[in-house]
């Protein structure tokens, strides 16, 4: 950075808070979020690591740390998780991995460093609302994991926050709504700076048939985030006000509750809340999805040295993906009663809402073909992104078909299904960013060993714990029991899975052990490289590593040609990038 | 063929229907997988940098891969037409046709953490509930006694018995929060919604007798599971399904009829709390 602190257009040092803690450079918000985030995955990761111990060994204190745990409100006899704490830890594992880990990772810390530097901006257009939005993201957080040390715990009502018993219990949940308020409320900042700053401050030359696929993707979800988290909000704000002023929004007439008729003047509706909940949640499943295809389409022209095949067809696919995930929320549905009409309509569109997916997965494996490729980690991430997000593609097939789904509907095939598409999928794939990008970031590269001993047990485990899931699944074992499903006959045969999923789950956890090491190892003795260090074409590898500070390039980036123009014929070397003007 | 990939013995008409589509669901998901696999794992051997040290600018010249996503699309819409649209239409929704099926009528009740089951008894009509009648250890119903309705009916808890091979019709719905009615080996799951009364019906075609024989222990049911998180204690709220003949059906209904009224006549049910009328004193 210092060779660039010559120029005199920079405005004088700043101090450390300003600089690093209520900054306003989209680089550091979006490192801001990448190690919150990285923290908060960290946390759920722990939490789902303490549930698996249960499920595969119920009623056993908890190893090493048994001991310690004494709250009697979690823990009876001392070290022995009691339903109540093993209902809150499912929740916020769901609502932690999702709301405050991964989709702050891919777009509050993907989008925000790289969507200005790929586009040739120097900035986001609205840098006080990108400060904003992270703040007010942190402060939700706060929020959710400080609601673990109230005397009856963090919500207990699952992710999805149903009621009626998500009114009923703990007040655990109405700090679940309030830390929703406050995600949404930061990701509909964050959403509509992205799409400003995609739409209007691209470089000259770069036309949208130009941009990145990454960009694209991030186009999209921007999209998808500012318009299906408003009917969420407004639920959250009624499911609020049901708890804490007696509104009966989702609570119809005549319940019976704890020996006692339930007073409240009732007249709600139990369904409203999941349909407006699921509008927003089925998109959601793309926010998790479409910024990880981009990372993945970005690394994989960049290591097989050629163009994406299909670029076109890609781009117009997430573009009709982003349309069709509004009308597909119902599909999670299916058994709360529907009729033949909703029914098909649902059915309908969930099979074609499958058709763009399968034509970016295509595309991205078929781009091999013909390439001549490298087997870095990054490459190595992205590539295995492809048969896993494949697994959890498919197994949504039968998930979204009714007749199927009577069968498989909350079992255990349910969360094998959307963690393949999120754990061995998307978190893959950010990975694969963080290997890839984290030069652009600090200078210094990571280092390649331990990328790999970081890789390949990660790459067995994530099997390990989920593909197991979907054979209990099929055998009808159902999600959320606090023993596992002991308590049912019908289980029994395929108990001892649980035993092989939790081992896979603290070998996991084991095995990030390199990553984390690599990571923060890195960037003080990782090996300097210069500013392009994988032959890349794309407008932020013309910048240098790190970008200086608010501006980002030395000089204006101007965009000559599209974003993937490796191995061009007659060109002295195997990359043109886009920056680079035609040679006469 | 059925147990390939590890489902429960199948106990009703529409079961095996299921278990047939999943599988063939499962085989165009495997094929798709393969046709995937393979193609990667050629490409990353043939075009490895030391294999293929020079990339090809345009890679695969063929629009092949169309043809093949639209064949993809085809063999999904050929699985929703041809199977679980009218499966579902005929099947799921469909009310069973009184004039020919004569279908077994019954209500369930989830509660935490609990399956009530209401049988409206010979006259084929379901007495009064009321809420306001409820009682946790009385009358978790909350059924109405002073309804001449309510004389024949019988309420269970977690025990569901029905006629073997005669429709079953069941009203389900819930007293407090969400549950969800499992019967893996029925292949039925509908969740039971407060505030809802959902029509579920299925055909049994197992005994429970012939389930014990064929699974090889003696002691096992056929269970209901609770499929949604409904609370603490949800992973116990377990209930039991009795299929046996029509005749041995009769036969306990008599006897728990029998049960009821030698109840009422011990005085419990006159002292449990009505509407508008204040509870009876202690003499």
């Amino acid at each position: 950075m210092t060779s660039h602190d010559h120029s005199d257009s920079h405005p004088p040092r700043q101090p450390f808070w300003q600089r690093y803690i209520f900054s306003t450079d989209h680089k550091v918000i979006g490192v801001q979020y990448a190690l919150t985030s990285m923290v908060f995955m960290f946390a759920g990761f722990m939490l789902m690591v303490l549930m698996r111990w249960q499920l595969a060994y119920p009623g056993t204190p908890l190893p090493f740390i048994g001991h310690l745990l004494t709250s009697e409100a979690r823990f009876s006899p001392p070290g022995v998780m009691l339903p109540e704490f093993y209902n809150s830890l499912g929740a916020m594992h769901g609502t932690v991995m999702i709301f405050l880990g991964v989709v702050p990772f891919a777009v509050g810390a993907f989008a925000n460093y790289l969507v200005p530097l790929q586009i040739g901006a120097p900035d986001m257009a609205f840098p006080r609302l990108n400060m904003a939005s992270y703040w007010v993201y942190f402060l939700g957080g706060v929020i959710f994991l400080g609601s673990f040390f109230l005397p009856d715990g963090a919500a207990r009502a699952g992710w999805t926050s149903y009621p009626p018993l998500s009114i009923i219990e703990t007040p655990g949940q109405t700090f679940w709504l309030a830390g929703m308020f406050m995600v949404i409320v930061s990701s509909l900042l964050g959403s509509v700076n992205i799409l400003v700053t995609i739409i209007q401050l691209r470089a000259p030359g770069l036309t949208f048939m130009r941009l990145p696929f990454f960009v694209w993707g991030q186009f999209i979800t921007a999209f998808l985030l500012l318009l299906a988290f408003p009917p969420l909000q407004a639920a959250a704000v009624m499911q609020l006000m049901d708890r804490l002023l007696h509104t009966s929004f989702f609570i119809p007439s005549g319940l019976y509750i704890n020996s006692a008729p339930l007073e409240v003047s009732g007249g709600g509706s139990v369904l409203l809340y999941q349909h407006l909940f699921w509008f927003l949640a089925h998109p959601e499943v793309y926010v998790l999805i479409l910024p990880a295809m981009g990372i993945v389409a970005e690394i994989v022209a960049n290591n097989t040295r050629k163009p994406l095949w299909g670029y076109r067809s890609m781009v117009y696919s997430a573009i009709f993906l982003g349309f069709m995930s509004f009308v597909v929320w119902a599909h999670h549905m299916y058994l709360t009663g529907m009729g033949t009409t909703i029914s098909t309509f649902f059915q309908t569109t969930t099979m074609i809402i499958s058709v763009p997916s399968i034509v970016i997965l295509t595309a991205l494996v078929i781009s091999l073909w013909g390439g001549s490729i490298r087997f870095n980690t990054p490459m190595l991430f992205a590539l295995a992104f492809l048969p896993m997000f494949a697994i959890g593609g498919l197994t949504g097939l039968p998930l979204g078909l009714a007749a199927a789904d009577i069968h498989l509907h909350d079992t255990y095939y349910v969360i094998g299904h959307f963690h393949y598409v999120v754990a061995p999928g998307t978190i893959f794939a950010l990975f694969a960013g963080v290997y890839f990008w984290f030069p652009k970031v600090t200078g210094r590269q990571m280092n390649e060993l331990l990328g790999k001993i970081h890789f390949w047990p990660s790459l067995l485990f994530m099997n390990g714990i989920f593909f197991p899931m979907l054979i209990q699944g099929l055998h009808g074992v159902n999600r959320r029991l606090y023993d596992g499903g002991a308590f049912y006959a019908n289980n029994q045969e395929v108990l001892f899975l649980n035993k092989a999923m939790t081992h896979s789950a603290f070998a996991l956890a084991v095995v990030q052990l390199p990553f984390i090491f690599n990571l923060f190892w890195s960037i003080w003795f990782g090996k300097k490289v210069g500013d392009n260090p994988w032959d890349a074409t794309t407008i932020e590898w013309s910048a240098p590593s790190p970008p200086v500070g608010h501006g980002n390039f030395v000089t204006t980036p101007v965009a000559h040609r599209g974003p993937y123009e490796y191995s061009v014929a007659g060109a002295a070397r195997d990359f043109t990038p886009q920056f680079e003007p035609e040679r006469v | 063929m059925n147990r390939w990939l590890g489902f429960p013995l199948v106990a009703s008409e529409h079961g095996a229907k299921i278990d047939s589509f999943i599988l063939i669901v499962h085989g165009l998901m495997l094929l798709v997988f393969l046709v995937w696999g393979a193609w990667m794992t050629t490409a990353l051997l043939k075009f490895r940098r030391a294999q293929h040290p020079r990339a090809d600018y345009h890679g695969l010249r063929t629009r092949l891969p169309y043809f093949l996503v639209a064949l993809m699309a085809g063999a999904e819409a050929l699985l929703l037409i041809g199977f679980a649209l009218p499966f579902w239409h005929d099947e799921i929704v469909a009310a069973p046709d009184p004039a020919r099926e004569n279908p077994f009528a019954v209500r369930v009740i989830g509660q935490q953490f609990q399956w009530n089951v209401h049988y409206p008894g010979p006259d084929g009509v379901y007495g009064r509930t009321d809420p306001a009648l409820m009682d946790d250890t009385l009358n978790s119903l909350g059924l109405d006694k002073n309804d001449p309705a309510s004389e024949d009916d019988i309420t269970t808890l977690n025990q569901l018995h029905l006629p073997l091979g005669r429709m079953a019709q069941i009203g389900l719905s819930s007293k407090d929060v969400i549950h969800s009615f499992f019967l893996p080996e029925f292949r039925v799951k509908q969740d039971a919604i407060p505030g809802m009364r959902v029509p579920v019906s299925f055909r049994p075609t197992m005994s429970t007798e012939e389930f014990r024989r064929r699974t090889g222990r003696p002691a096992r049911d056929f269970e209901i599971a609770c499929a949604q998180l409904c609370g603490i204690n949800h992973y116990t709220m377990r209930g039991f399904v009795t299929i046996e003949s029509q005749e041995e059906f009769d036969a306990w209904y008599a006897a728990q009829l029998e049960e009821k009224r030698k109840y009422t006549e011990d005085d419990w049910w006159t002292e449990e709390k009505t509407v508008d009328q204040p509870a009876p004193q202690d003499p």
